[in-house]
């Protein structure tokens, strides 16, 4: 009994992620449910069927498509320019500095329904209200992954010892060569964090991409749809393979830390 | 270009800081800034155009500017109860958040030793599943057959023909499920700088648990509790999918109001200050509660 | 205006002006000077290194002795003046374009990167041939030959020093700075990483410049030491002509410490100085008096300091000061440390080694001091007594 008193806070804890994770199992679960009715959401019955016939509902692989192909763009953009952007927060002096910060700050913590509906009022006002679509949504993806993406190059570039630059040019490294094989390698994690970060943000949004896309389908436009008309297991099989994904990114990322770190030891 | 600009140790640095003087630094910035400033400072002001646009314009015929301060009355009185529902639920999901997020924030930066890292990554791995799945994942478990449905029935909390879906219940339950993370992450930043030995202090000057906890651990992580309930409550406050999806049509939110006002009546001066009241409200609240919470540390 | 930046006197060939400095076969400062906005770092800054010595720069924290440091390397532009090496003005050269290498107070190795590269990037940047012979070479010199592929993270404090040295080191600079390297190591590592760096520096025979603000550390490793203080160099020399025949009061408390007692100059001869020290005539000879006035701060340090019982004929002919009374002991093993309170309300520090020879004396008794004239210096009456002396809350 005291033992569990001792470690109520991390019993507590674990329930707690546990409780994160259900929706995971249900998820999962699903994806090899075999539906009675397309209406009625419930497992009835297990099946192979939605693995093996993934794009039974072309539109919903259309929208996949498209979602990652807005993701991949808007990513390459969001990393390149938060990127630059970063280097100059914490590398250069300008004016406008605290601006700046609370411009970047900003989409971080603003409603996406009051994002999404001041794009779609500058968009219809520059009259291109009836354009909606690929070009729209890139532009607001890029938008607000730039935010997430700024905060975190810039705390990985702030954290690093200046010292080595110079300790690179005192031995006989010009800028550039410090620039790549110092700076560079040891900003990188940050910047491959970001982007997958951006990733993520961008295939997952719905709400701002809803406002302005026009007639293109997303995929969680695409699940938003369905929700009333009836849900495609394959679905979850798509949920079930980010998650899957995901999670072998990040903790292999994980693990693969802590074995260099044994192998140090 | 910014490789010679990231590390020029001879250019001229402002002594103080030890950043450098120059036109390199907006240059790096400028697309980034550029991007922003029109994307979404500039979107703010035509927002707040759009809001007081005359309404009798439409989408076909283009809108006159009337300076129409009658939207914001009209969109107050006709929407009021969404707009009211959304930050309550918002509040009440943030609340639960809060708990359960301390809890588990505690317990990864205190309790988990060498599991630390993992635990984080545990804590965000769920959340790359598709929003809209892990919600609808919410709509099965919460369902009328379902487990708990049943569990709740059989210990006479719910009535024999009781449910969780289509009640503000699922719809709080969701929102709290679904911004966790946002509450999570910034708590752990803040708890996990708390220096364990401040805690060994106080209990070495008679602190029982309970008051320790009071007086040195909760009042050290106020900022992080202070970011946390900003980064759940906004986003919260404007959802509505999980409203649209687990609840029923009277617990819409006003996020769906703004959506359906924009796209289905096409009605963009009512929505825009629809949009603006909301995005004011939040402002409001948020100031007030920064301000009384005492921390000006936002991140 | 630049301050006492004198050559080194005895035991060196230089003459007391400064050499030509395009001619100089070694590092030349002259005139320089670093402003960090209304700061003033560095000021006026002349010296001479010659080549293939080690010099220490000497100096407590802030006194500007990493900002020179950090000028020779080229990691700060100089607000005005010059840098020489062998000849060549190297003043606004950037890093990477000079023949000088540093060890970093930090080390600064490069954590994404293995020893072996990490030693080897200077070679690699100059596109040097026969990479691994050297680096092997370097690495077995430091004795580190065993962990070539460790990351700086796996090694200890005292590994990662040595890691930061053969990685300067291996590119044969013309000058090595090393910037206060040895601070982060516990006593015993450091005391033989002394006696280490002595000996590499030795073997290579190359110019090393070391900064520090330990006096035991400069004296032990340098053959010249030059002492700095709020951006001027106080005094320059061998270690033992600093501490026996300090110029300045700064310098008398900095290296070790020193007794100063006011007195005024009753008389002046070719070779010796006569001083009233409080109704007592002390005498101090003429090439350790550095004060043109008519007082002066009579120093005598407390090891040559001789105390006897009142009335006892001490090693004469001294310097004989009766009238003290002992106010503290501290036996401290190697030595018994008194202060003793003189008549004028001084107390004034004797250290007296415990030789067996003479009993120890105790709290309250009367003793007569005395001193060999020898030993004594005469200050310029116008400067701090308290310059330099460390203090309780003082690193270093």
């Amino acid at each position: 009994m005291t033992w569990v008193r001792k470690n109520l806070i991390l019993i507590l804890g674990i329930l707690v992620l546990v409780y994160t994770f259900i929706p995971i199992f249900v998820v999962i679960l699903m994806s090899f449910n075999d539906p009675n009715s397309r209406l009625i959401y419930q497992f009835d019955g297990f099946t192979l069927h939605n693995w093996l016939n993934p794009c039974e509902d072309p539109d919903m692989c259309s929208a996949v498509r498209l979602s990652i192909g807005i993701g991949l763009l808007a990513t390459l953009g969001a990393t390149v320019l938060g990127t630059l952007a970063a280097f100059a927060l914490v590398r250069h002096d300008f004016r406008g500095r605290s601006s700046m910060n609370v411009v970047i700050f900003l989409p971080m913590a603003a409603p996406e329904i009051v994002m999404g509906a001041s794009l779609l009022a500058l968009f219809v006002g520059a009259g291109f209200g009836g354009q909606l679509g690929f070009g729209t949504i890139l532009i607001a993806h890029i938008m607000f992954c730039l935010s997430f993406v700024i905060v975190t190059v810039r705390s990985r570039l702030a954290g690093m010892d200046d010292n080595l630059e110079q300790a690179a040019m005192d031995l006989y490294a010009t800028p550039q060569q410090t620039f790549w094989r110092v700076t560079f390698p040891l900003v990188f994690p940050g910047i491959l964090g970001a982007a997958l970060l951006s990733f993520s943000l961008s295939f997952d949004d719905f709400i701002v991409t809803n406002l302005n896309a026009g007639q293109t389908t997303t995929f969680p436009m695409y699940v938003w749809g369905v929700a009333q008309r009836g849900v495609p297991m394959q679905v979850n099989v798509v949920g079930t393979v980010m998650f899957v994904i995901a999670v072998v990114i990040v903790v292999g990322g994980e693990l693969n830390s802590r074995r260099r770190a044994r192998a140090l030891a | 270009m910014a490789s010679s600009a990231a590390v020029a140790p001879l250019a001229v640095m402002d002594p103080d800081t030890g950043r450098r003087r120059g036109w390199t630094g907006y240059i790096l910035l400028l697309p980034a800034a550029i991007w922003l400033g029109v994307f979404f400072v500039i979107p703010f002001y035509s927002l707040v155009a759009t809001s007081l646009f005359d309404p009798s314009g439409s989408d076909a015929k283009g809108y006159d500017m009337t300076y129409h301060f009658a939207n914001y009355w009209h969109a107050l009185q006709d929407y009021w109860q969404p707009l009211v529902r959304s930050l309550v639920y918002a509040g009440i999901a943030t609340l639960f958040c809060l708990v359960l997020g301390y809890v588990l924030a505690y317990a990864i930066a205190f309790k988990a030793g060498r599991w630390k890292n993992l635990m984080l990554v545990l804590v965000i791995a769920p959340f790359f599943t598709s929003f809209l799945v892990r919600t609808l994942a919410w709509k099965l478990i919460l369902g009328d057959n379902g487990f708990i449905v049943n569990s709740l029935q059989a210990v006479h909390i719910l009535g024999p023909d009781g449910r969780l879906l289509a009640t503000p219940v699922a719809v709080i339950a969701g929102l709290t499920y679904n911004f966790l993370p946002f509450m999570v992450l910034p708590l752990f930043a803040s708890i996990d700088k708390i220096d364990h030995r401040l805690i060994e202090a106080a209990s070495d000057l008679y602190a029982n648990p309970i008051t320790g906890f009071r007086k040195v651990t909760w009042p050290l992580s106020l900022p992080g509790v202070v970011s946390g309930t900003l980064l759940t409550f906004i986003p919260a406050a404007g959802d509505y999918i999980n409203a649209q999806l687990l609840g029923s049509p009277n617990q819409r939110m006003v996020g769906s109001v703004i959506q359906s006002l924009f796209t289905d009546a096409n009605n963009y001066p009512i929505a825009g200050a629809l949009s603006m009241i909301l995005m004011l409200l939040i402002v409001a609240m948020v100031l007030f509660y920064v301000r009384r919470a005492g921390t000006e540390e936002l991140l | 205006m630049s301050q006492v930046a004198e050559a080194p006197s005895s035991g060196s060939s230089d003459s007391d002006a400064p050499a030509d400095a395009s001619t100089y076969d070694g590092l030349a400062l002259r005139q320089l000077e670093k402003d960090f906005g209304a700061f003033r770092a560095v000021r006026s800054l002349d010296l001479d290194v010659p080549r293939g010595s080690f010099f220490a720069l000497l100096g407590p924290s802030g006194c500007g002795k990493t900002t020179t440091l950090r000028m020779v390397a080229g990691l700060e532009s100089p607000t005005s003046g010059t840098i020489t090496l062998a000849g060549q003005d190297i003043t606004y050269a950037k890093p990477y374009q000079r023949p000088v290498n540093t060890v970093f107070q930090s080390y600064a190795l490069f954590p994404h990167l293995d020893i072996y590269e990490n030693v080897a990037f200077g070679l690699r940047r100059r596109k040097k041939g026969d990479v691994d012979a050297q680096v092997r070479e370097m690495l077995d010199l430091v004795e580190l030959g065993s962990q070539v592929r460790k990351k700086p993270v796996q090694l200890s404090g005292g590994q990662q020093q040595r890691v930061a040295l053969a990685r300067a080191l291996i590119n044969r600079p013309e000058v090595l700075l090393l910037d206060e390297p040895l601070g982060a190591l516990d006593l015993k590592l450091r005391r033989s990483m002394q006696i280490e760096l002595k000996r590499i520096q030795d073997e290579v025979g190359l110019t090393f410049i070391h900064v520090t603000h330990d006096q035991e550390e400069a004296m032990t490793m340098a053959d010249t030491v030059a002492v700095m203080n709020a951006g001027l160099i106080e005094q320059m020399g061998a270690p033992a002509e600093l501490y026996e025949n300090p110029r300045s009061t700064f310098v008398a408390n900095f290296l070790g410490q020193s007794n100063l007692i006011d007195g005024t100059i009753k008389s002046r001869a070719a070779d010796v100085v006569t001083v009233d020290m409080h109704g007592i005539d002390v005498s101090v000879r003429a090439d350790r008096t550095h004060t043109q006035g008519d007082k002066g701060w009579i120093g005598i340090r407390p090891e040559k300091v001789l105390i006897g019982e009142e009335g006892e004929s001490l090693d004469a002919p001294g310097n004989t000061v009766p009238g003290g009374v002992v106010t503290d002991v501290s036996f401290v093993g190697v030595s018994t440390q008194y202060l003793v309170r003189m008549p004028w309300g001084q107390e004034l520090q004797v250290f007296s080694q415990n030789t067996g020879r003479h009993r120890l004396f105790e709290e309250g008794e009367r003793v007569e001091l005395s001193w060999r004239p020898e030993y004594a210096f005469l200050l310029d009456a116008s400067q701090d007594a308290s310059a330099g002396a460390q203090k309780i809350d003082s690193d270093g």
